[in-house]
């Protein structure tokens, strides 16, 4: 088949027909996967919130600032009923191995952690990612920590966490993030009645 | 050519990855198990018989300068759309791929064979090509995946054999390039026995 | 600081060749020379640096604000085809031998991942526009380490008795992994 001829015209026409097309398609595509991408994404932060608060029949969330890094924090405060049983906070560090660690920190009202569990991360298989709960039980030993008397900080930096094996760097970096949790937590959130303000 | 010798060739005799020595990023970089690499092979071979499928359709009706850019934007939009319907129906594999699934726009492999295949040969070759030579990349692809997640973790597709971790180097980036310059050197082996 | 953390995290512990796999098809196509690849590195610094910061600026003043970033991986790629495409004609006027030497890995600069790959990471990372510089060349700088290195190796190799079923890519691909591993010593540096 003869090819078209490469006159300046033909090959602007060419290319802005096949940019059109390609914008428009790509536009519906958008539209139709908006929805599910958002419900994917809001599913998969309400696991995070489920694993790391006690049970809770109703979320209340606010935004603040930490007193370092860029970004600001979600809190999502739980309640039953009109008791608040927990907060969840998204926190991250920048200081990974491979760039931002996002996690889910759950503390009781009273500042202890509930729990752990990461949300995003890309640090190295095998000996960072063991941060997930799926891939190794190095995060159980958050449950229950108390910030106010144990140190945030890997044993190397006179701390009271266990870091991972050959991990250290990831180690640090999580700690970092859930100090960054429990600073921005003690600063907002009245305790010890665990009064939201 | 018949189309089921221009099906098969993608699998060993002109394998992507193991013969025409195309697409290594990805084949390095997502293989770290056999599902990551199952996946990202998948994914590829959608764009790649997509785009063939495009070119060979509209090729008389692109000026011969322009096809280079033209190819790509079309390849760039297929991209698009599997980057969009993976991270609304398949998160966890989303997730897993990351920065290589809008990489595979500059996978040597698809616009290599937009260039030298379907802007020259009729609708269903393209087709056959694509798909061939797609799941010929899957097939090496998920074969890489299984080997480094076999002796890296001691598991294969999520199913552990050992406790603990087995020989880590497999799972990190030596282990990508050696283990895919030993399946080369399998392969090359092979197809001097055929 | 940031910038030397940065700036070292992107030579030697991130390394885009071999820790992030990431513009391999030049790598393993341009190192047999030792002067091809200091031709290619060059090339490739220039256009990964203005890459990051076009494509910086149209995502942040074009893409974010008119809602439309899914379209961030068609116009990244066609802002890169354009600037190879540049980079093409520049050269052919201010130094034909280059030009020539680099024959057809030129045009491939724009399939090569580590281009895309830097400007997407920039985006990623948050970094602004001074930050992303600073990553990009510093990315160029550890692909130029990198392919250095292996092109050095690669020259002995070829006078060496490397055993028929390795020879080429196999042989290529292990001195990759070794030198992977080593770099994997810098981890703890950052």
């Amino acid at each position: 088949m003869a090819k078209k001829e490469s006159s300046f015209l033909n090959m602007v026409l060419t290319l802005l027909v096949i940019t059109v097309v390609a914008s428009f398609t790509l536009a519906s595509v958008y539209n139709l996967t908006k929805g599910p991408i958002a419900a994917a994404r809001e599913a998969a932060r309400q696991n995070a919130i489920t694993m790391v608060v006690p049970e809770f029949d109703r979320l209340e969330s606010q935004k603040f600032l930490p007193l370092t890094g860029r970004d600001s924090l979600e809190f999502n405060f739980a309640y039953k009923g009109d008791e608040l049983v927990g907060v969840a906070v998204g926190t991250y560090t920048d200081q990974g191995f491979s760039g931002r660690i996002r996690a889910m920190v759950g503390f009781y009202p009273d500042g202890r952690i509930v729990d752990v569990v990461h949300l995003q991360h890309a640090e190295t298989p095998g000996l960072g990612d063991k941060i997930e709960k799926g891939k190794s039980d190095w995060s159980d030993q958050f449950r229950d920590f108390d910030p106010a008397t144990q140190i945030l900080r890997v044993a190397k930096d006179g701390g009271n966490v266990d870091a991972i094996t050959a991990a250290t760097i990831t180690s640090r970096a999580y700690c970092e993030g859930i100090q960054r949790a429990y600073e921005t937590f003690i600063a907002n959130v009245k305790t010890p009645e665990g009064g939201a303000e | 050519m018949s189309q089921l010798k221009n099906f098969t060739k993608g699998f060993i005799k002109e394998n992507p990855v193991f013969v025409l020595l195309l697409g290594l990023c990805p084949a390095l970089g997502v293989t770290t198990s056999a599902f990551n690499g199952l996946g990202m092979g998948l994914a590829t071979t959608f764009v790649l018989v997509s785009s063939n499928v495009v070119v060979s359709l509209i090729k008389s009706q692109i000026p011969d300068k322009v096809r280079i850019p033209s190819f790509i934007v079309i390849i760039a939009s297929f991209v698009t759309i599997v980057q969009l319907v993976m991270e609304a129906f398949m998160p966890d594999l989303f997730a897993a791929l990351g920065l290589f699934i809008p990489l595979i726009v500059v996978n040597c492999l698809v616009l290599g064979r937009a260039e030298a295949f379907a802007s020259k040969k009729n609708l269903v070759s393209s087709l056959v090509d694509g798909l061939g030579m797609g799941l010929g990349f899957a097939f090496a692809l998920t074969l890489l995946g299984a080997v480094r997640e076999l002796l890296g973790s001691g598991a294969i597709f999520g199913f552990s054999f050992i406790q603990g971790d087995g020989m880590l180097v497999f799972v990190l980036a030596p282990g990508a390039f050696i283990g895919l310059g030993y399946l080369i050197a399998l392969t090359n082996m092979i197809k001097k026995n055929e | 600081m940031e910038y030397i953390l940065i700036i070292i995290g992107a030579v030697f512990v991130n390394n885009i060749v071999l820790a992030q796999f990431l513009g391999i098809c030049p790598y393993m196509g341009v190192s047999s020379k030792v002067s091809t690849s200091v031709g290619m590195s060059g090339a490739v610094m220039f256009v990964m640096t203005l890459a990051t910061v076009v494509t910086y600026l149209i995502y942040h003043y074009v893409l974010v604000p008119f809602g439309v970033t899914f379209l961030q991986t068609i116009s990244y790629i066609l802002v890169i085809s354009s600037l190879v495409q540049m980079v093409e004609i520049i050269l052919k006027k201010v130094s034909p031998a280059l030009f020539q030497a680099l024959g057809i890995f030129l045009p491939l600069i724009t399939t090569n991942c580590a281009v895309l790959g830097v400007a997407i990471l920039t985006v990623q990372k948050e970094f602004n526009l001074l930050e992303g510089v600073v990553f990009a060349i510093a990315n160029a700088i550890g692909f130029a380490l990198a392919i250095l290195l292996f092109a050095g190796i690669r020259e002995h190799l070829e006078l060496m008795d490397v055993p028929k079923g390795m020879r080429g890519a196999p042989a290529a691909l292990v001195v990759a992994g070794i030198l992977a591993l080593a770099f994997m010593g810098f981890a703890g540096l950052v």
